[in-house]
């Protein structure tokens, strides 16, 4: 009888505070009770990252276009690397695309706990607030660079080139949310590592860089040596990259095996990113 | 009804002093690495201990447990470092306590979250919006409460213009205003954060006392024993993380005053922050007589220098030095000063580096008496980088011009000698006006 009077006593507290030592589940409810100012920030980050430039949103479009481009003119034209029977331009805007995206997650969910440090020294509010709403303003960039792609891709097949968008199109969301949990997870990993050791961001950009080269962006997998095909099998995104590419431009189908050990591999990695980050966010501020 | 609306039971703070981390990964690595073939770690300096376990470690927050009914007003009284802060962050749910917990009913705010997420590049009104629903607040909540709160802020014409275009006092009374529109169950108000800043000082303690009037529950942190008289029935006296004491104002406040004005000092030193992270800091703050020399007390008939010594540790832009000379007794100021009042030059970009600053203060303006030193650096109104206070010193008049005259101490604050001129009138009738009545 006794027990169940506290329980009903704690139910009427609108807030619990508990020791460090007393959580683990990430403040997913947190969240969506907050959702009014996820949506804010998500506004305020489209918005302010364009204003006072002179192209405005059209940055968002330019930069996957000039990487492509670049990639088309030395790995296409100089390096004359084969891509599955694809036009050069298709094949390279297909895994630029994907793999910004991906970039864009973990290189704006690295850095929560620092760059917001003055917020949470001084307010409260559910921490996963922050990276969610990175993560859907970048899948509104992301947004507005596919549907420069659909149109891109609609004119070469208009022009008679070999491209069989496939039936699996429509799971395309699906693709999409894999990619979001690998790079979320590895943002909010380096995220609380970051808050102990800051040689981490310095390192980000490289092994960003060395990430996308093991993933079949600049080469299709089929010209991958044997002795190193493990390598690129291991990393989650390779099959992310060549299933996005499978779906939207019928080239290069990738084996079920590898959908799956990818989709296992992201999820494992989100969920080691949320436990570190709902641990440090509560004690991170005693040590920063 | 008698439910409690803020319940902490058994909090305790731990920090752990000395070096946190090793900064960088190679430190951990070579340590790692050196453990793993059991050597003594390289990257410890000697005299440290080897596990970061038995770290010496430091209680901010010791046991501490009470219960705030709804509608009462506390102060939270003690001296620096006594936890008061401390207790703050993890009612507002900035910091974790490592043991204990605290439950409360409704919604916490303090005013310290003034401005918290504005964006430079923002209009005033996307702020607002912003700003709003990081402090808690719902879209509609916001929506319906956005007239009153542009009509308080007095920007209605710019609030379509960002928010970095706006005069510093444009943009705190914006900020100020949404925090007060947000109507909370729980108020926080830390008077120590807002020093310097009169104005909002002065709204902070408004708005303190329209909250209550309206049945909430505030929890009001402050050196001012006056204002926690006045404001508070109930007053919590924090020492060293402990609850020392607990009950009615008046008599915690003496409590906390008896504690005080015995030491009185000339010279202090304070430990550089250990984060590296503070843009400015005072290092020492100190009391000379007019020849250079420090005492217990200080002469009614002799000038006084104060003066304190503060690091840069990079280029800053528009740093002020302020300064207030509290009496001990109420705590009211009597004298408030900053470097930049009188010589604006100093708003210029000071370079990084030791400085040192201070004042003479004439003899014979501070009555004898115990006297209470306050000094801060800021920038602007909002960023407020270090602030030390509690300062005590001692005044005495041993040459006796007070004495001389007949009294103990003269019935005043100031001891201040205004020179009077005397004549003699040429006639009796001083006063023709008042003949004609």
């Amino acid at each position: 009888m006794q027990s169940v009077n506290t329980k009903e006593a704690d139910n009427d507290w609108t807030t619990v505070i508990d020791s460090i030592e007393s959580r683990y589940l990430p403040d997913v409810r947190g969240v969506w009770r907050y959702r009014d100012l996820v949506a804010l920030l998500v506004r305020r980050d489209s918005v302010a990252s364009y204003k006072q430039t002179l192209l405005g949103p059209l940055w968002f479009v330019i930069q996957p276009l000039m990487t492509t481009i670049v990639f088309t003119i030395v790995f296409g034209r100089i390096a004359s690397l084969p891509t599955d029977g694809l036009s050069p331009f298709l094949f390279y805007f297909g895994g630029v695309l994907c793999w910004q995206y991906f970039a864009a997650n973990v290189n704006r969910t690295s850095d929560t706990l620092s760059a917001n440090a003055s917020i949470y020294s001084k307010v409260y509010f559910p921490r996963l607030v922050t990276p969610v709403s990175t993560v859907i303003s970048n899948l509104i960039v992301f947004g507005i660079q596919f549907a420069v792609f659909v149109v891109v891709v609609c004119v070469f097949m208009f022009r008679g080139a070999p491209v069989r968008p496939s039936i699996f199109v429509i799971l395309l969301p699906v693709l999409l949310l894999q990619v979001s949990a690998c790079g979320i997870g590895v943002g909010l990993t380096i995220s609380t590592l970051t808050t102990r050791y800051r040689d981490l961001n310095f390192m980000l950009g490289y092994a960003l860089q060395l990430w996308m080269y093991t993933t079949p962006i600049v080469y299709p997998l089929s010209q991958v040596p044997e002795k190193w095909l493990w390598l690129i099998y291991l990393n989650p995104m390779t099959a992310a990259v060549q299933t996005f590419r499978y779906l939207l431009l019928g080239s290069g189908a990738p084996s079920i095996s590898m959908i799956v050990y990818s989709a296992v591999v992201s999820t494992l990695v989100l969920g080691l990113g949320l436990a570190l980050f709902t641990r440090v966010e509560r004690t991170f501020m005693d040590t920063i | 009804m008698s439910r409690v609306i803020i319940s902490a039971e058994s909090l305790t703070k731990t920090y752990r002093l000395g070096v946190i981390n090793h900064d960088t990964l190679r430190g951990e690595i070579r340590s790692w690495w050196a453990r793993k073939r059991g050597l003594p770690d390289p990257t410890l300096k000697i005299g440290n201990s080897p596990s970061p376990r038995s770290r010496p470690t430091f209680n901010a927050l010791e046991d501490i447990t009470f219960d705030v009914k709804p509608g009462e007003t506390v102060g939270f009284i003690g001296k620096n470092g006594a936890g008061k802060s401390t207790l703050l962050k993890i009612l507002s749910r900035v910091a974790a306590p490592n043991k204990g917990r605290v439950r409360i009913r409704g919604r916490v705010s303090s005013l310290l979250e003034v401005g918290t997420g504005f964006h430079p590049e923002l209009t005033g009104r996307e702020n607002v919006y912003l700003n709003g629903a990081i402090l808690g607040m719902t879209k509609d909540e916001i929506r319906r409460k956005f007239d009153e709160i542009v009509a308080f802020a007095e920007i209605a014409e710019f609030i379509d213009t960002p928010v970095k275009r706006y005069s510093s006092g444009m943009y705190i009374r914006l900020a100020f205003a949404v925090a007060a529109h947000l109507e909370p169950e729980i108020l926080i108000v830390d008077e120590v954060l807002a020093v310097g800043d009169y104005e909002f000082q002065r709204k902070c303690l408004g708005k303190m006392k329209d909250v209550r009037t309206e049945g909430r529950t505030v929890l009001f942190v402050s050196h001012n024993m006056t204002a926690v008289n006045n404001l508070c029935v109930r007053s919590i006296l924090l020492e060293k993380g402990k609850i020392v004491a607990d009950g009615l104002s008046a008599d915690v406040t003496r409590t906390y005053l008896g504690m005080s004005s015995t030491r009185t000092q000339s010279h202090w030193q304070f430990a550089d922050p250990s984060d590296g992270r503070k843009r400015a800091y005072i290092r020492e703050a100190f009391i000379l007589d007019a020849d250079n020399g420090s005492r217990e007390a200080y002469e009614l008939t002799q000038d006084l220098q104060i003066g304190l010594r503060y690091r840069l540790p990079e280029p800053i832009r528009g740093l002020t030095v302020g300064l207030q000379i509290l009496s001990e007794e109420n705590n009211e100021t009597l004298i408030s000063l900053t470097d930049s009042e009188l010589d604006q030059s100093r708003l210029e970009t000071r370079e990084a580096g030791d400085y040192v600053a201070h004042i003479r203060v004439p003899a014979r303006i501070l009555n004898t008496g115990t006297y209470s030193l306050r000094v801060g650096l800021s920038r602007g109104r909002q960023e407020v980088f270090h602030v030390v206070e509690g300062l005590n010193f001692r005044i005495i008049d041993s040459v006796g011009i007070v004495m001389f005259i007949g009294f103990e101490r003269k019935g005043s604050l100031l001891s201040l000698q205004l020179p009077w001129k005397v004549e003699k009138e040429p006639r009796l009738t001083a006063y023709p006006d008042a003949e004609a009545v």
